[in-house]
């Protein structure tokens, strides 16, 4: 409860809603919505009425509540001390709300099929390495564990970033595999949503049987794992040694393991939260997308640490409060980038991928714009250089 | 009725820009100040004039009164709905719609931020630029300009309000109207030569109707901006400083500002000047002539130039200041509140260490007082800002009492307290010009006969 001790300190100045470059909003719920109560603020300010018994819990408390998709804005742009703290009141919040078992019934859903099944949709745990056919299994001894995460194992266009990432690092002739069936999902999203005590079990797990197949280094596709192996799973003694994905590429193009063909083609590339803001990386994913001879990058009007969400994170890819309508985040990214006169988004996130290639049809952008990750984009230019 | 009304606000501006849940209603209850919590019945975000325009004309027939809304940050309570019915939040008509370079002017709609209106304009427009407050850059140009705001402009141009060339307005009957040029020409370029009926919706803190547009003035950006402190632990002197520094007619913004903490800074007066310039040597030019406008005080010891850390420089050019909203933390407890008060420049020595004993005697402890050179030296707003603790309602009330006693001696000096919440609007009335006070209520009435508009505000009794 700690985080929430400090919870009247916000002033609900509205820094947060911003950035300081820009002049469009940046806070995805507040995009979207525009009451003051889906502000970052607003929210700190119904989640105090509501712990002191001012305000009942309800339907819309609970959209408000989980609606945030921890992005990281608010933090970056808070000028108060505190602003560390921000996103921990939300996730305490959260699990509050979870312990007296509120939570909004999405939310129910994504948890009970992760307990149950692994994932949040429910699919079968043995279709969870489907994607991987071909693509080696982690063996005792193999320098890189690449961990792929829920979404790029089952949903099928993200399952692109896997297949294309599995084959540079097997051109980079890396000593990696895959646990395919095996995998267990990182718990960043059980975490973030509130439920710590599915995380621990997740986390517990992972760590145990990393122990046990003896790895030491992990390749984490998704930010959102990787956000959980280097900062969560320290909190539970379990620190593992992790690096993304677009880290690892940017090292092997530089070591000359990789080497880029030409591609004729304008691209720009989509910061993701738990990537950038999380945890810092802004530069790697540009220069790995840089050392494509004949690419140009260009950047949107909001980037680094500036970047608009694509309005994915805390569980929102599939409880999406922040879908549907010309403002969801993701639709006002899809259209920012489309202004910078890029062919391709760059993304480096499994989650981010889903949700611009959602918002790219339902802005009918088919055929003037595609996403790609960036290890696709990649493979593109190697395949070019090789013929 | 609720429902029927709900309904047409629905019908309005479609459902998912409604509210009248009990999440809004709390959050629109409050401004981050000490006022409230006073709830609305309903919450609506407008997109367009034509919107606008409807959602008054409902509230003119039912007779629900209207607060119009921008980002709420006054502070003093003026869009908490006092007497209920519909808050509208003006946010969503956030287009700028026209930027003349030549003329020197924008067209914006309600809702544009001046977070906004500055990061388009260095994007855009890099010549130019807006007089900005140091309010959080969420706040509204529009609100701002409509309450006799000021910003870094303030001193060669005085208040936002000045800047104002022309607007468009829904009246309290639903009608809408344009004033300023724009009356009779496509440009929104200047208020003269007309009679000024835009002055008929300033400084009325919406009880007479609901800007949409707006045309706001735009300066020169200069490329380099500095800043020098000049310090003194005399507050008689302040006023001299202000005179003989702003008759150089070499800086663009002055701010005095005095605080207990850190330590090192009690008891002393700083004197911010900031100087611009498109060239080092215009810089220094203007550098010295305001260090010879100080040279014999200097001489004599009763005051000098700071040296400024490079963080320290940082902190003060930053446009807007963060630290002005830092107040709010500084005993741990999100709120802060200021009376901010138009008054005489001579009369800052007593503002100054009056201030202090009010502060004192209500154990507010860490005051921040700031005072910003409205025109060249026309005018001061001088603010009493006192941090609360919003955990503590015992901190809350003191910082109330502390803030009606602080409107009570803007009065007694001669000033008139900006932008007043209810008690300091009633002060201000109790001692206005009897005809004034008439006339005031007469056009009120005029304008607005059903008293729907913002209603608690201005009100004459």
């Amino acid at each position: 409860m700690q985080p929430l001790a400090d919870i009247h300190r916000c002033f609900r100045c509205g820094y947060c809603k911003f950035t300081a470059s820009s002049p469009s909003i940046n806070c995805p719920p507040y995009l979207k919505y525009r009451f003051e109560s889906y502000s970052s603020g607003g929210r700190l300010w119904l989640i105090r009425a509501w712990l002191s018994g001012e305000l009942s819990w309800s339907q819309r408390l609970a959209e408000i509540l989980y609606s945030c998709s921890l992005c990281r804005n608010c933090v970056e742009q808070c000028p108060f001390k505190f602003r560390e703290e921000l996103m921990d009141m939300v996730v305490a919040a959260r699990r509050e709300a979870i312990e007296r078992g509120l939570a909004p019934s999405k939310v129910k859903e994504f948890l009970e099929n992760l307990y149950k099944y692994g994932n949040p949709w429910g699919l079968a745990r043995e279709k969870r390495g489907a994607w991987a056919e071909g693509v080696k299994r982690y063996e005792h001894g193999d320098e890189y564990l690449l961990h792929v995460g829920c979404v790029a194992s089952y949903e099928e266009c993200a399952q692109r970033m896997a297949k294309s990432l599995a084959k540079l690092l097997e051109a980079a002739k890396l000593p990696f595999g895959v646990l395919g069936e095996l995998e267990i999902c990182d718990g960043n999203e059980a975490y973030m949503m509130g439920e710590e005590g599915l995380f621990e079990l997740l986390a517990e797990n992972n760590i145990k049987m990393f122990r046990e197949l003896g790895v030491e280094k992990v390749v984490a596709l998704s930010p959102h794992a990787y956000n959980a192996f280097k900062n969560l799973y320290p909190k539970l003694s379990g620190s593992i040694n992790v690096i993304h994905y677009t880290q690892l590429l940017d090292q092997l193009i530089a070591e000359g393991s990789l080497k880029p063909g030409r591609l004729e083609v304008k691209v720009t590339y989509h910061d993701p939260c738990f990537l950038g803001r999380h945890n810092g990386i802004y530069e790697e994913p540009r220069r790995v997308l840089e050392s494509i001879p004949g690419l140009k990058l260009v950047e949107m009007e909001r980037c680094r640490e500036d970047a608009l969400c694509c309005g994915g994170g805390g569980g929102n890819f599939y409880i999406d409060l922040l879908g549907g309508g010309p403002n969801s985040p993701a639709r006002v990214r899809v259209r920012e980038a489309l202004a910078t006169g890029a062919e391709v988004i760059a993304v480096a996130c499994p989650v981010c991928l889903i949700m611009l290639e959602d918002a790219l049809k339902a802005e009918e952008l088919e055929g003037r714009l595609e996403v790609k990750d960036v290890s696709e984009i990649l493979l593109e230019s190697l395949k070019a250089g090789a013929t | 009725m609720k429902d029927r009304i709900y309904k047409a606000l629905v019908e309005i501006v479609g459902e998912e820009y409604v509210s009248a849940n009990p999440e809004e209603l709390y959050i629109y209850s409050y401004d981050p100040g000490v006022a409230g919590p006073r709830r609305p019945d309903y919450v609506v975000l407008p997109k367009t004039t034509e919107e606008v325009q409807r959602i008054v004309k409902l509230a003119y027939e039912e007779g629900i009164p209207v607060v119009p809304m921008g980002a709420g940050l006054t502070l003093t309570g003026l869009t908490v709905p006092l007497k209920g019915g519909i808050v509208v939040d003006l946010r969503r008509m956030d287009q700028i719609l026209e930027v003349n370079e030549r003329a020197r002017y924008a067209i914006i709609e309600a809702g544009v931020t001046h977070g906004q209106l500055k990061a388009y304009l260095e994007r855009h427009h890099p010549r130019l630029k807006h007089s900005l407050p140091d309010a959080p850059p969420s706040a509204t140009v529009a609100g701002n300009a409509l309450i006799h705001g000021q910003g870094r402009l303030s001193q060669q141009y005085g208040f936002t309000s000045d800047m104002i060339n022309g607007l468009e307005v829904v009246l309290p009957n639903g009608e809408v109207c344009r004033l300023g040029s724009c009356a009779v020409s496509p440009y929104w370029f200047s208020r003269a030569p007309l009679p000024d009926l835009v002055g008929l919706f300033v400084g009325w803190l919406g009880t007479t109707g609901i800007v949409t547009k707006l045309s706001i003035k735009l300066y020169p950006r200069k490329k380099f901006r500095d800043v020098e402190v000049f310090v003194t632990e005399d507050p008689e002197l302040v006023p001299e400083v202000v005179y003989r520094v702003t008759y150089t007619e070499m800086v663009e913004d002055v701010d005095i500002w005095a605080q207990p903490y850190p330590p090192i800074y009690a008891g002393l007066q700083h004197t911010s000047i900031y100087l611009t310039g498109d060239s080092d040597e215009e810089l220094e030019f203007k550098r010295r002539m305001v260090w010879d406008a100080l040279k014999d005080i200097i001489d004599r010891r009763e005051g000098g130039f700071m040296m400024l850390t490079p963080d320290m420089k940082a902190t003060l050019l930053a446009t807007p200041q963060p630290s002005v909203a830092r107040i709010a933390d500084v005993k741990k407890g999100g709120g802060f509140s200021y009376v901010g008060a138009i008054i005489p420049v001579d009369r800052f020595p007593e503002a100054y260490r009056r201030g202090i004993k009010i502060s004192e005697r209500h154990g507010i402890g860490t005051y921040s007082f700031m005072a910003r050179v409205v025109g060249r030296g026309h005018a001061l707003m001088f603010a009493w800002s006192y941090p609360f603790n919003r955990a503590d309602p015992d901190s809350v009330e003191r910082a109330r009492r502390a803030l009606d006693e602080t409107d009570e001696l803007a009065l007694e000096l001669g000033g008139i307290p900006w932008k007043p919440g209810v008690y300091g609007q009633r002060l201000i009335m109790e001692r206005m010009d009897s005809t004034a006070l008439r006339l005031l209520r007469e056009v009120k009435r005029l304008l607005d006969p059903k008293g729907i508009m913002n209603p608690g505000n201005w009100e004459v009794s």
